[in-house]
């Protein structure tokens, strides 16, 4: 039975986005047939991460009008034969996403792939809303830092009253927390909430922690997913969420801050 | 140089953010499960019970509450000590 997962937030620019594509291309790594759809409509951005933007012809609101069929616009990903992107339209306004049109290509996509991971724009209105409307799992993408996670208690708010599962009185949306941009560095000095601070006020189970990493920037200035990149520890932390997300159990690394020998501390740079 | 200010522990702004975040959180939860009409009714009826006494805003609250299966609406209106009648 095929999954459908919102990525959302709330606030924006914590790493919907990056995590969007970073989390579908982990599934279809795994052999998971997985499409990914950009439902920020007006600001499409998904496309960029992932690469594609020069093969975008039709999007999701032209197959939601019937202007254009699923298989006319999903775009296949040039690096997994698993992979499949929806972007989103650049030219629409949000309204053009209905309850009624997006049930109808959930429900198209659930007969072939296994994950539909629902990229959400930031905000609590209309977009975010169809984004996380039929949703199973949620990942609840947040920053450490206050403004983040309050905005992360309102969608989770949402999600337990405003999605089909809560409306209809199904089982509810199961939710995940994913912490990104995390320096442990700034932890340690007092000026960043920690893992545990955050899981304390949303209690929430953990997903998982992407560290504050350069390597993300440089994944999206080539259009490769940082997942991809088996140097960096973004990927290998984003490679451990997926695991988890799959069920096994992966210890949270990246947490803490690096030892360095007295010599070191003696001379080392700040 | 001043010691005792230097190994007096500074707080640390980490500990100012999660104290205020407790306190946001707990009072966006209470506000997200309560109705859109509540503040609405909580206006009206203050003014209403101005009309004949004479009471600030901030002797009166109004709030919801679940006791077993039931929905309660809590009405306090503190009195003032003679009220006045302003009839
Ligand atoms: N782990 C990270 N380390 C460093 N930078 C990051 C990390 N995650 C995301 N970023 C940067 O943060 C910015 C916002 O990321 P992204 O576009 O994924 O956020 P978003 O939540 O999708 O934003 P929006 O709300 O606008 O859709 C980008 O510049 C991205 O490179
Ligand atoms: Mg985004």
């Amino acid at each position: 039975m095929a999954k459908i997962i919102v990525i959302t937030s709330g606030k924006g620019g914590v790493g919907k986005t990056t995590t969007s594509a970073s989390f579908a291309t982990g599934l279809a790594l795994k052999g998971y047939k997985t499409v990914v759809i950009d439902f920020d409509v007006g600001l499409r951005n998904l496309d960029l991460l992932m690469g594609c933007e020069r093969r975008v012809v039709y999007d999701f609101v032209n197959v939601i009008n019937k202007e254009a069929n699923l298989n006319q616009a999903l775009i296949r990903d040039k690096r997994s034969d698993k992979l499949h992107i929806l972007p989103a339209s650049q030219t629409r306004d949000k309204d053009a996403l209905t309850v009624e049109g997006v049930e109808e290509v959930l429900n198209e996509l659930k007969l072939s792939f296994d994950y539909i991971v629902c990229d959400s724009p930031a905000g609590i209105e209309h977009g975010a809303f169809m984004a996380m409307y039929f949703a199973d799992e949620a990942i609840v993408v947040s920053n450490p830092e206050i403004s983040s996670v309050r905005d992360s208690d309102r969608i989770l708010g949402l999600l337990s009253s405003k999605t089909k599962r809560a409306v209809e009185g199904l089982e509810p949306v199961k939710e995940h927390l994913l912490l990104t941009r995390y320096s442990p560095e700034r932890v340690e000095k007092g000026e960043m909430l920690s893992v545990d601070d955050v899981k304390d006020i949303l209690s929430l189970s953990l997903l998982g922690v992407i560290p504050d990493s350069q390597d993300v920037l440089t994944a999206s200035n080539q259009g490769i997913p940082v997942i991809m990149n088996n140097d960096s520890d973004a990927a290998l932390a984003y490679n451990d969420s997926v695991d988890r997300f799959l069920g096994d159990d992966v210890p949270i690394r990246f947490t803490n801050t690096r030892k360095r020998s007295f010599l070191g501390k003696l001379f080392g740079r700040k | 140089m001043d010691l005792f200010k230097y190994f007096r522990s500074k707080r640390k702004s980490v500990d100012v953010a999660k104290e205020r975040l407790s306190i946001l959180i707990a009072r966006d939860r209470i506000q997200m499960g309560q109705p859109s009409f509540l503040p609405m009714l909580q206006k009206e009826l203050l003014e209403v019970i101005q009309k004949y006494v004479d009471i600030d805003s901030k002797d009166f609250s109004l709030a919801l509450d679940t006791e077993n299966d039931c929905e309660v609406l809590e009405i306090n209106v503190v009195l003032p000590e003679k009220a006045t009648d302003k009839m």
